[in-house]
């Protein structure tokens, strides 16, 4: 087939308007399969690998290595050996980086807010009208933000909800309660809030086993569970990484807990460090993780499991997992439910749905459309 | 959630926040309210340029309008401090330092040491600094060496709207004096503040700008022209580190250390004068802790060291600019 796939620079999250190309990963030549990661991209929120979206040869390198870019510009192109050099050299000559104008607009409305009981909630909603939505739910210090690969893809086929947990992101930094039930039935008076009857529920660590307690304690409103790195699937947690979030106050203290999250530490950048420290000294922030994080996680003990009693309840189970997690080990996965889909990646840490994200919205894909 | 607003609304706001916060705390100024005693709205002024419009109508006399004489209300402001209020005090301009000076570095910086730590003196002065103002020798200096001088007085000169906020609300919130410098020309600098109250310990510089080839230190309105210049140099291919220091008293010299580990070449600059300077106490600090990394001569780029011109055209040549920065990069690079 001579069809020319251009790799275009992604658009990771809502504010991303532009990337730095920091390294390519394969040569001009090189077969590429689906997912392959070709080169990496850094913005000032954080780095990842562009992956292939089709097969084919990379015939071109467009961007150069330190060159930033705008979103949706060109940075290289995917074709079989038939087609011509001229016909390469065309279609780069011909590129145009679409208007990013109606984006802007797109992107002062991404977020919302809504009140539940009293507790002021930043969401993000998107994707199709119909259908059962998808419901993302961070970890613990976490925000909607750690969704950013994944909430555009998996729009392409459900509605997708993600909001920041209360004492999270730019929710009111205050707890409903510092039990995982405390949390899930805030997020199902959530739901409520928006006429939202029944969710696909996407937990990532913490937000995993809140998920898990959803499922337990409101069958009805749970068609299906996604478990990414989930707490509640076993006993260990890292208090390294737990209290150490809690604790740190610095960037020079932040930063080697935070590298713990990654396989890759380099994935950590300056930006993200600031952010995390601007998120943690809001007042009540640090009171809030402190609560929490002593009630669910005192001295390396998770204090419920609502994972391990699952079995029974007949609701379709995903667990993904990086193998390389420091902070839940990757072993938890093998106490997921009996017929539920059991993913390991290798070369992932605790934050599989962004070091492995092609992989993991494509399991995601198939699971909430199966 | 974080919005835009200038660096004037986000101290207007931290001022705000702490006053419904604490009950302890209280702000006195001239002018800050507008006018007591006269006819007409009690609130029409709110300070020199209006940072404290609209503070009366929520805190009522908790904002103080004061006399004409500095040493009585700065002499006020540390007394009530010592008896347990937190007073934020606007001395409106840093050059008026002078005739209260007394106060300051003989009186509230010395209690907590002379008394054997049994005293403490929360209070905040703020003023505004700077030039670039037209406003001639006696309003535009900068006079952040004096303070940082004094062992038991914390200074801080912030460069955003988000610092500001996060710096006031720790300044008012700390136990010992600070000194709280604001540029009058980023007055209507606008940033993203989020709503919430926050604070922002002292002691921690921000790298502003990533880079591998040559640090720039600074702080205040020169953190905006060192990003002008390291944006310019950007396009030559030289890639430069700028940290803005956010605190001068206590000062983060490991994050400048670091950074110069890792660049090799150091550029200081203040819009103070150049003799005991901020760029003279970190250039000092650097070659004696981190000799062996540099690779060219620490460069310095400071006012020069005369009264602050009223001429505009002078005063523009006066203050430290991109060009300028951009060249003493460039003159570290050529070792």
């Amino acid at each position: 087939m001579s069809t020319i796939t251009p790799i275009v620079m992604p658009k990771w999250g809502l504010e991303m308007r532009e990337g730095t190309v920091t390294a390519w990963l394969v040569d001009e030549g090189a077969e590429i399969a689906v997912g392959t990661p070709i080169l990496e991209v850094e913005t000032d929120k954080i780095s990842n690998a562009v992956e292939a979206p089709d097969p084919g040869l990379l015939r071109r390198k467009v961007a150069k290595e330190g060159e930033t870019l705008p979103v949706k510009a060109l940075l290289g192109v995917l074709a079989d050996s038939s087609v011509s050099d001229a016909d390469i050299d065309a279609y780069i000559a011909g590129y145009v980086v679409p208007d990013a104008g109606e984006e802007e607009e797109e992107g002062a409305s991404a977020y919302s807010t809504v009140d539940v009981d009293g507790l002021t909630v930043r969401y993000a909603r998107r994707g199709p009208e119909r259908g059962v939505p998808v419901l993302f739910l961070h970890g613990f210090g976490g925000d909607l933000d750690n969704w950013l690969f994944n909430l555009d893809a998996l729009a392409e086929v459900a509605p997708v909800i993600a909001l920041d947990l209360p004492g999270h992101g730019q929710s009111t930094p205050r707890l409903p309660g510092t039990a995982l039930a405390d949390l899930s039935d805030f997020a199902v008076r959530f739901l409520d809030q928006l006429d939202v009857e029944r969710v696909h529920a996407v937990g990532h660590s913490m937000g995993g086993a809140i998920a898990a307690r959803m499922a337990l304690d409101h069958p009805t409103r749970v068609a299906s569970l996604a478990l990414i790195n989930s707490a509640g699937l076993g006993s260990e947690i890292n208090p390294g990484y737990t209290e150490g979030f809690v604790e740190a106050a610095s960037r020079r203290d932040l930063k080697p807990v935070v590298e713990q999250l990654f396989a890759d530490p380099d994935l950590v950048t300056r930006q993200l460090l600031d952010d995390l420290l601007k998120y943690k000294r809001i007042d009540g922030v640090s009171e809030a993780l402190s609560a929490l994080g002593s009630s669910l996680f005192a001295g390396g003990r998770q204090s419920e499991t609502p994972g391990l009693e699952l079995e029974g309840t007949g609701v379709p189970v995903l667990v993904v997992w990086g193998r390389e997690d420091r902070i839940i080990p990757a072993s938890h996965a093998g106490n997921a439910p009996p017929g539920a889909t059991v993913e390991v990646f290798d070369d992932a840490g605790h934050m599989a749905m962004m070091e492995k994200a092609g992989d993991v919205n494509a399991l995601l894909k198939r699971h909430v459309s199966g | 959630m974080a919005r835009k607003i200038s660096m004037k609304q986000a101290i207007n706001e931290a001022l705000d926040q702490e006053m419904a916060r604490d009950p302890s705390v209280i702000v006195m100024g001239e002018d800050i309210v507008g006018g007591a005693g006269g006819d007409g709205e009690r609130d029409a002024w709110g300070g020199v340029l209006g940072v404290t419009k609209g503070l009366y109508a929520k805190h009522g006399d908790r904002l103080l309008d004061t006399p004409l004489s500095e040493s009585a209300y700065i002499g006020a402001a540390i007394g009530a401090a010592c008896c347990g209020m937190r007073p934020v005090a606007e001395l409106m301009f840093v050059d008026f330092m002078g005739v209260c000076f007394d106060q300051i570095y003989n009186q509230a910086a010395k209690f907590r040491y002379m008394f054997g730590g049994k005293a403490q003196t929360p209070v905040v002065i703020r003023a505004m600094c700077g030039g670039g103002f037209r406003a001639a020798a006696q309003h535009s200096q900068m006079l952040t060496p004096l303070f940082t001088h004094i062992p038991g007085l914390k200074v801080v000169c912030p460069s955003t709207p988000y610092d500001t906020k996060g710096l006031l609300i720790q300044s008012i919130r700390d136990n010992d004096p600070v000194i709280f410098l604001e540029h009058k020309n980023l007055y209507g600098f606008e940033g993203e503040v989020p709503e919430s109250s926050y604070a922002i310990p002292f002691g921690e510089a921000n790298v502003v700008r990533d880079g591998k080839t040559a640090t720039i230190a600074t702080y205040g309105l020169m953190v905006h022209r060192s990003l002008d210049a390291a944006a310019a140099l950007a396009k030559e291919g030289v890639d430069v580190e700028v940290i803005d220091l956010r605190t001068l008293s206590p000062l983060d010299i490991d994050t400048v250390l670091e950074s110069v580990e890792k660049t090799g070449r150091l550029v200081c600059v203040d819009e103070a004068n150049p003799r005991c300077s901020i760029a003279a106490d970190v250039s000092a600090q650097v070659s004696q802790q981190a000799f062996r990394a540099l690779k060219g001569p620490i460069q310095m780029v400071t006012a020069p060291h005369t009264p602050v011109p009223f001429s505009p055209v002078l005063e523009d040549l006066y203050i430290p600019g991109a060009a300028q920065i951009a060249a003493s990069v460039k003159r570290t690079m050529a070792h």
